[in-house]
């Protein structure tokens, strides 16, 4: 509970900032000290937080050892977003204390999300991670693209949010309560066409917010037109907290019904692997790419919301964790970039061998290849599906999709390594200091620790 | 001392070798010498501790790894992994020894990938834990990619690749496999110990399907008609060194793979393909030894020389007799070393002649007879004349062809040992048709004297060991035989 008040007052003290503040690095740093503030509060609430379930708010929200972890690991990977980008986002416009202010606002939202009990709290959680990036998605002004993407944007979360809405009414009016746990006892016998079409409005709601095929058509408007500043954040931090909310409400309230369910969702994912890896072999952007990327992704995450064991749990902790990692490493590298095609990287190994490995080891994460965390990732979301039945023939398809996944992932690699080039790759002002290149490092490690010893995320 | 330590030595001294500056490019070179020669000893104390049956500690080890996933940092060391273990460090010292005054480009990073590599390859062979088996499989791929992509052809980069995701399918497709059998496994564990027990528990339709996730990974990596369409490209594009690399030492992880991960765990799947998998290989042989015929390019035709080579090697495996599994033991590590020999002739050829193609070669017996000694003793040796290293292995292998368990037909066996028969007398003809081209008739070349034709030191002591060592267990197999069979 610390945690959503901390991120919420320092939101606004970010705020205020931008009126006592005027310049820039004074911003940047105070924003860099909200995020260890907010980092050592959810280390905190690991500490103190036992085994059993505790409620707050009249059984509102519901915090235990697993809400309290995946809060710690996104602080963390919150922290690493505010240092690696703190540069880049006050050079996005002139509002720079309103960005991080909404950004810490977004993770307010995050924070509910992963520990609400009550489906009001979903609902807000939503909105309060949604608005704040509907305004980041628009922050470049002067570009038609970030206009669009904010305006595309808000369109769909609004009309998804409507349709969570109606699936919430629905429910309540099949099962007579909006507290999540209490939701599942009451799904004894057959259940009514109301709970049934309900279930299926919060799928489509929280499969548009999720960028699941096919309500992912947003997805890669809004990433390629956002500025690169905040796409990492709408593209890693916010989605693994949208798929935190989608495992808590379907196994906690509809895993008896999972009968009904589960077909739909082996369509989705199905639909979302294809989909999200076909295209992204096709685009000319590396920014595109990652977008349609990310797509894919969220095809491997909803894994977790199929099975329905602890197994889920685990492998969301680590695929977030080493997929938030993943996402900071390459778009860090990627905003440094004068060009953003993928002959754009040809060479860096040679004149930056730091980011470039630092981006190498990124991309074998995202890709599935062993002694980086993806692939634990990646293993505990097919080994949780195949132990709870899912057909084998859906498993091989998703490792073909991961197979063709490795062919667009490694076109930068090819760039970078294999390539040369006679101009420098990245931008001539861009700030490769040495503070960013150790933590890019840092980054790196941990993903390799991922890779070695995966408990250490899994452990809780 | 284990050989964990080889494993942790090699990739140590790789990353270090990434950050030797520029300038100094031979420290890199000797380092890479340095730990292969190291692993020799190491490989070859670990050959006699498994022949003399003693010392268990060295041979199995365990560590704690993942508890909660049921994988465990497990080895086991058997006859047939020293050998292989043996082969990969013999094999890099004679690739290092070929290379020295050379003029590798970055060779810091060449050498770094070459022993990152060397790290990989010990791992598969003995791994005792289905997940660690996934993690080192995978892993050796991974720099022969850089290997291959970095230097090489013009064509190189978009062939590793077609090579790279080749070879990565299969693997996860293997990786379904073993994630299957993991579940059904009782405790649900990795270790070998517990997938060996599953032959009783998986019924008849799942062993079969399993079978066939697995073998593909290991038929791409091998490879075996018809999955074999990466490797002529692959080898003719990557530059000698690494080609050695992939033809003598990776390909046995396929064909170690079959042996302790797949006929044991899945063996009635086994034996109901194996005439199918045998018909697969021996039309690999026949169809490649043609191909090699027809080769105007030396590395293309040594490439498909070695796709019929594995595939007898691979229809002995699934023969389902000791002799035949023994004799494909035998012959994976005399084809290891003779096939470098070759490749250490072939660097040599391409570089004096300048030219990969044989109609432009000629003459260079005259120019520097010790070369044709070499080529004809290393060609003999691949042709598996007796004497030579490679009859012990082809002999043994094709008595177990011949008496096959577990074949359809009535005629099948005496069918299969005559075309891979075939396939030895085609070889007989690409091989010595090459010496012919390459080192007698006339000098086309007219740049070519007596002083630039000559040998380095080190590629004439590599050709030297490669010689001695095919004529040794030529004359003496027995110690070789008495290793595998453990």
């Amino acid at each position: 509970m610390n945690i959503i008040i901390a991120s919420a007052l320092l939101g606004v003290v970010l705020m205020l900032s931008g009126v006592f503040l005027n310049h820039a690095k004074g911003k940047r740093t105070l924003a860099i000290f909200a995020s260890i503030i907010l980092m050592v509060v959810a280390v905190v609430d690991v500490m103190q937080n036992t085994n059993n379930t505790i409620l707050h708010f009249n059984g509102l929200m519901a915090t235990n050892s697993f809400t309290a972890k995946l809060n710690a690991v996104i602080a963390f990977c919150s922290m690493l977003y505010i240092f690696l980008f703190s540069n880049e986002i006050s050079k996005v416009g002139l509002n720079d204390a309103e960005y991080f202010a909404l950004i810490f606002f977004a993770l307010t939202g995050v924070f509910i999300l992963t520990s609400y009990q009550n489906m009001f709290m979903l609902f807000l959680g939503i909105e309060i991670l949604s608005i704040p990036q509907y305004i980041l998605a628009g922050s470049d002004k002067r570009n038609v693209k970030s206009n669009e993407a904010s305006l595309k944007y808000f369109l769909m979360g609004a009309f998804s949010t409507g349709f969570l809405l109606m699936g919430i009414t629905l429910i309540y009016g099949a099962t007579g309560t909006f507290d999540v746990s209490k939701m599942a006892l009451m799904g004894s016998g057959e259940p009514s066409t109301i709970a049934l079409l309900g279930i299926l409005f919060l799928i489509v709601a929280l499969g548009f917010k999720a960028s699941a095929a096919p309500f992912h058509v947003w997805t890669p408007d809004v990433y390629d037109g956002s500025p690169t500043a905040f796409t990492p954040f709408m593209a890693s931090i916010a989605k693994v907290a949208i798929f935190a909310a989608f495992i808590h409400l379907f196994h906690a309230s509809f895993a008896g019904l999972a009968g009904r369910w589960h077909i739909i969702i082996i369509a989705i994912i199905v639909l979302t692997l294809l989909i999200g890896n076909v295209t992204a072999v096709y685009q000319q952007s590396v920014k595109r790419m990652l977008a349609y990327s990310s797509i894919a992704q969220a095809g491997f995450l909803l894994f977790a919301v199929y099975s329905l064991n602890e197994i889920s749990q685990k492998g969301i902790l680590l695929y977030g964790a080493s997929y938030m990692l993943a996402t900071m490493s390459i778009f860090a590298v990627l905003i440094k970039m004068k060009d953003y095609t993928f002959d754009g990287f040809n060479g860096l190994a040679k004149k930056q061998p730091v980011i470039a490995f630092a981006a190498a080891i990124a991309l074998f994460s995202l890709a599935g290849i062993p002694l980086t965390g993806g692939f634990f990732g990646k293993y505990y979301m097919l080994n949780g599906a195949m132990q709870n039945g899912m057909p084998i023939w859906v498993l091989i398809f998703a490792v073909l999709m991961a197979a063709i996944s490795v062919y667009y992932y490694f076109k930068v690699i090819q760039a970078m390594y294999f390539k040369t080039s006679i101009q420098d790759a990245t931008e001539p002002d861009a700030v490769i200091d040495v503070p960013f290149k150790v933590m890019l490092i840092i980054n790196t490690a941990l993903l390799i620790l991922l890779g070695i010893y995966p408990t250490i995320v899994t452990i809780f | 001392m284990s050989i964990i330590y080889l494993i942790i030595l090699a990739i140590a001294v790789g990353i270090f070798t990434f950050a030797i500056h520029k300038s100094n490019t031979s420290l890199a070179a000797w380092l890479a010498l340095a730990v292969s020669t190291v692993g020799v000893g190491i490989t070859a104390l670990l050959c006699r501790i498994v022949v003399r049956g003693n010392d268990g500690d060295v041979l199995d080890q365990r560590f704690d790894w993942l508890p909660d996933l049921g994988a465990s940092f497990a080895t086991h060391v058997n006859g047939m992994s020293a050998a292989l273990c043996l082969l990969a460090s013999i094999c890099f010292v004679l690739i290092i020894l070929s290379t020295i005054n050379k003029n590798i480009e970055k060779p810091n990073s060449f050498y770094g990938l070459l022993l990152l590599s060397f790290a990989g390859l010990i791992g598969v062979f003995i791994a005792w834990d289905a997940m660690l088996f996934y993690i080192f499989w995978e892993l050796a791929l991974i720099p022969v990619y850089f290997l291959c992509s970095m230097w090489g052809g013009e064509n190189r980069i978009k062939v590793s690749f077609k090579f790279f995701i080749y070879t990565f399918v299969g693997s996860l497709l293997m990786l379904i496999g073993l994630i299957y059998m993991y579940n059904k496994t009782p405790n649900h564990s990795f270790s070998y110990a517990a997938f060996a027990q599953l032959k009783d528990v998986l019924t008849a339709a799942e062993q079969q399907g399993l079978f066939w996730m697995l073998f593909i990974a290991f038929a791409i990596k091998m490879p075996i008609f018809p999955l074999h369409t990466w490797q002529p490209a692959t080898y003719s594009q990557s530059i000698t060194p690494v080609t050695m690399v992939l033809s003598a030492i990776m390909v046995k992880m396929g064909l170690f793979a079959v042996v302790r991960w797949l006929n044991p765990i899945l063996p009635e799947a086994g034996h109901t393909f194996s005439t199918v998998i045998m018909a697969l290989c021996v039309i690999g042989i026949v169809y490649a030894s043609l191909l090699a015929m027809v080769q105007s390019n030396i590395k293309k035709l040594v490439a498909y020389s070695s796709i019929a080579h594995i595939g007898l090697m691979c229809a002995a495996l699934f023969s389902f007799n000791d002799i035949g599994i023994i004799g494909a033991g035998v012959q994976m590590f005399s084809h290891g070393i003779n096939i470098i020999g070759m490749w250490i002739l072939v660097y040599f050829i391409e570089t004096k002649f300048k030219t990969k193609d044989m109609n432009q070669m000629g003459g260079m017996a005259a120019l520097n007879p010790t070369f044709a000694i070499f080529l004809v003793v290393i060609t003999l040796a691949n042709v598996a004349l007796p004497l030579t290293n490679g009859f012990i292995g082809e002999f043994m292998m094709f008595n177990g062809i011949f008496n096959a368990k577990y074949l359809n037909g009535n005629t099948y066996n005496v069918l299969f040992t005559v075309l891979a028969g075939l396939g030895i007398i085609l070889g007989a003809v690409y091989s010595l048709g090459m010496v012919q081209k390459v080192a007698f008739g006339d000098v086309k070349d007219n740049s070519l004297t007596k002083e630039n034709t000559k040998f380095t030191n080190f590629e004439f002591v590599a050709l030297c060991i490669v010689t001695i060592l095919v004529i040794i267990f030529g004359f003496y197999p027995q110690p070789i035989i008495d290793l595998v069979k453990i």
